[in-house]
């Protein structure tokens, strides 16, 4: 289809919205193990040399008695981006199915997914915050570890899938067309 | 707004299905790849895991303990366990892959601690950053994951230049792992193993010396203890010497070549064995390649004489004092009280002979010379070295006047005739007098004496009367002599008095004789000039 006045082609939903969402979730299915396996952040100091994941952190955290923090860093790094991908097979599987069950509650689903996704980088950033700071050469650094890479692709290819997915195809069964 | 023209007809969208799949699929291929790889490469990077024992787990961690070589780490603690034995741990650490062949069977695995000797202080990132296992390579080319942890660190790494030598002595000292080895004052390089003999009669301490001060280990070097401090006395005064502060606090080893001897073939190889000297001037006395054992009785009491007391040749120590002991042949014969003595022929010789060459050595020529040593009169003595201590040593000097005697080879040891020491001698002497005074007969004597004594009183008692008798009868009588006598005295000083006449008398009768032998001369002189006058009579004066 493409535009009577300007030529440019249109079409009446997102494009291939379903392939692509499945396509950047598939991918990030995929780097969700290394981003949790591989170290994120690999600390130096005159006393220790050590290599953390992020789960290291949240027990370490847990450990030392700041479990908010702990709890935050859980919820944000680990559990928000394997919910919103389950959150986002489930809507692009049921969008699929031309399922017409719960639609309301899918619509409202896939807000919170977009609204929430962008907090998964509090950890990247948190990392990249450190390395930039703690440069004191022998007596302590942090570097990035081969995790964060990952990780910052997971969540970004999360917020990828979230926008590629069109979400008037939840309404889409409702009326039988299109 | 107008009404948009009635389209004329709704075009109908190309719907043809593209047979390739989206290129979005890319996207999870590339995730896929990025993720299979990195996850391949941390999986790759990981070596072996490898299990070490060692006897206590102190200062080891899961997780925080490194494994490293040169310090670059090498692997991490995973796991540590109590062996089935319960004797020992065994720690499993990962490996990275890159060390995969630091992994010989003979490598060597041990714990670096802080550690501080006197000398040294080593480990002590490990003081704030924890211990850490380091590896010393092996040689072999096969391959292991199971060690045998060491406790402590090796003293010798492979990358050390030089070479290990073993020393054997009498005793350790104050030797430690590390103890630093001195040539001329340079440390060249520290103890790296110390054990006892296999059969416990001294120790084995090895030694390395690092290049290039190795070349100066010959068959010619002497090794001493040079532990603490040499304080000596001699005729120049006192003489401190030490090799270092780090000596004196913990010990050391030094080495140097004897000059007198034969230049060497060429540098010790390595391993070689080597005698370690107590100090300094035993190690570089000459060598005493012979030894003779002779034993000596002495007739006195052997208290001051010590084990290694010197064997004195009229101020030269030829030898030294090897046991002291006591034996009897029968229950009923007299007990004795051997000394052994070690004696060196070759400081005996090489002294002797004063510069010339010293033929080789041989037991028939040593024994003649000691033969004919004794001969003329070699007898050794016990003397006092230290009259303060009263240290005793052995003196082998010569007695003329002593009776004969001569060495009986067959005995082993050959016994070397003896006479009693110095001291001894006046003791034996005072110890005749004494005798001789003893035998004197004091009672008898003390009771003539005391009659002598009682005639002697009734003498003296007598010839005091008499005095008494004399002063009484004979003074009085002898008072009235010399009255008498000076009177008689008087009168012939008035006789022989210048101006008495009787002095004048003479004097005229002098002065006529003299007058008479005038004319008399006179007279005679004539008579010889006319001795025919005696017939014819003077005659007439022709006048």
């Amino acid at each position: 289809m493409s535009c009577p006045r300007c030529a440019a082609v249109v079409h009446v939903r997102a494009p291939r919205s379903l392939e692509r969402t499945s396509a950047y979730l598939l991918a990030a299915a995929i780097l969700y193990v290394p981003a949790n396996v591989l170290p994120v952040m690999h600390s130096s100091s005159l006393l220790v040399n050590q290599d953390d994941t992020i789960l290291s952190g949240v027990v370490y955290l847990l450990r030392s008695g700041s479990w908010p923090l702990g709890v935050l860093v859980f919820f944000a790094s680990i559990m928000v981006p394997l919910l919103k991908i389950l959150a986002l097979v489930l809507l692009v599987w049921m969008s699929a199915c031309r399922s017409r069950a719960h639609m309301l509650a899918r619509a409202r689903l896939y807000r919170v997914v977009e609204f929430i996704g962008r907090w998964s980088m509090l950890d990247i950033f948190a990392v990249t915050l450190l390395v930039a700071l703690v440069r004191m050469g022998r007596l302590a650094s942090v570097l990035p570890g081969p995790g964060a890479l990952a990780f910052a692709a997971v969540v970004v290819l999360t917020l990828l899938a979230a926008a590629s997915f069109d979400a008037r195809l939840i309404w889409d069964p409702a009326h039988g067309d299109v | 707004m107008s009404d948009p023209a009635p389209a004329p007809a709704l075009p109908t969208a190309a719907v043809g299905r593209r047979r390739l799949p989206s290129l979005i699929w890319l996207i999870p291929v590339v995730a896929a790849a990025v993720g299979l790889w990195l996850i391949a490469h941390t999986w790759l990077e990981q070596g072996p895991i490898i299990t070490m024992r060692f006897s206590s787990a102190d200062g080891i961690e899961v997780g925080k303990t490194k494994i490293r070589y040169k310090s670059v780490d090498i692997g991490d603690v995973k796991v540590i366990e109590i062996s089935e034995d319960r004797k020992a741990v065994v720690v499993s650490a990962q490996v990275t892959k890159s060390a995969w062949d630091l992994l010989s069977s003979d490598s060597k695995f041990f714990v670096v601690r802080p550690r501080i000797s006197g000398g040294t202080v080593s480990g002590l990132s490990t003081l704030l950053s924890g211990a850490y296992i380091a590896i010393e390579p092996g040689t072999r080319k096969e391959l292991s994951v199971n060690f045998i942890g060491l406790e402590n660190p090796p003293e010798v790494t492979s990358d050390m230049q030089g070479r290990e030598f073993t020393l054997h002595g009498e005793q350790l000292g104050s030797l430690a792992y590390g103890t630093p080895v001195f040539y001329r004052r340079v440390n060249v390089g520290h103890v790296t193993k110390f054990s006892l003999d296999s059969d416990g009669r001294g120790v084995e301490v090895g030694v390395f010396v690092n290049a290039p001060y190795d070349r100066f280990v010959s068959s010619n070097t002497h090794f001493w203890h040079a532990s603490g401090v040499d304080v000596s006395l001699d005729a120049n005064g006192l003489k401190v010497s030490t090799e270092s502060l780090v000596a004196i606090i913990e010990g050391g080893i030094a080495f140097q070549e004897l000059a007198d001897l034969p230049p060497p073939q060429g540098p010790a190889p390595s391993g070689a064995s080597f005698t370690l000297y107590d100090d300094r001037a035993q190690a570089l006395q000459l060598p005493d390649l012979h030894r003779e054992q002779y034993a000596l009785y002495f007739p006195e009491s052997l208290r001051g004489l010590s084990v290694g007391a010197p064997v004195d040749f009229r101020g030269i120590v030829v030898g030294e004092v090897k046991s002291l002991g006591v034996e009897y042949e029968k229950a009923d014969s007299p007990i004795r009280f051997p000394v052994m003595i070690d004696v060196y022929p070759d400081r005996l010789r090489s002294r002797s002979l004063n510069g010339s060459s010293p033929g080789a050595y041989s037991q028939a020529k040593s024994r003649a010379i000691i033969d004919r040593l004794v001969a003329h009169g070699l007898r050794g003595q016990l003397r006092t070295g230290n009259l303060l201590t009263g240290q005793l040593y052995i003196a082998l000097d010569f007695f003329p006047d002593a009776s004969k005697a001569a060495i009986d080879w067959s005995g082993t040891p050959p016994v070397l005739a003896t006479l009693p020491g110095g001291l001894t001698e006046i003791q034996d002497a005072v110890g005749r007098i004494a005798r001789k005074l003893d035998r004197v007969p004091i009672e008898q004597l003390s009771g003539e004496l005391s009659q002598a004594l009682v005639s002697l009183d009734a003498t003296l008692r007598s010839s005091q009367k008499l005095i008494g008798q004399l002063d009484s009868q004979v003074a009085p009588q002898a008072t009235r002599t010399l009255g008498e006598a000076e009177q008689a005295l008087r009168a012939a000083n008035a006789v022989l008095a210048e101006d008495a006449p009787l002095q004048k008398d003479v004097q005229n009768a002098l002065k006529q004789v003299a007058q008479s032998g005038r004319a008399l001369a006179v007279l005679a002189d004539y008579l010889e000039r006319h001795p025919e006058s005696l017939i014819h009579g003077k005659p007439e004066d022709p006048r």
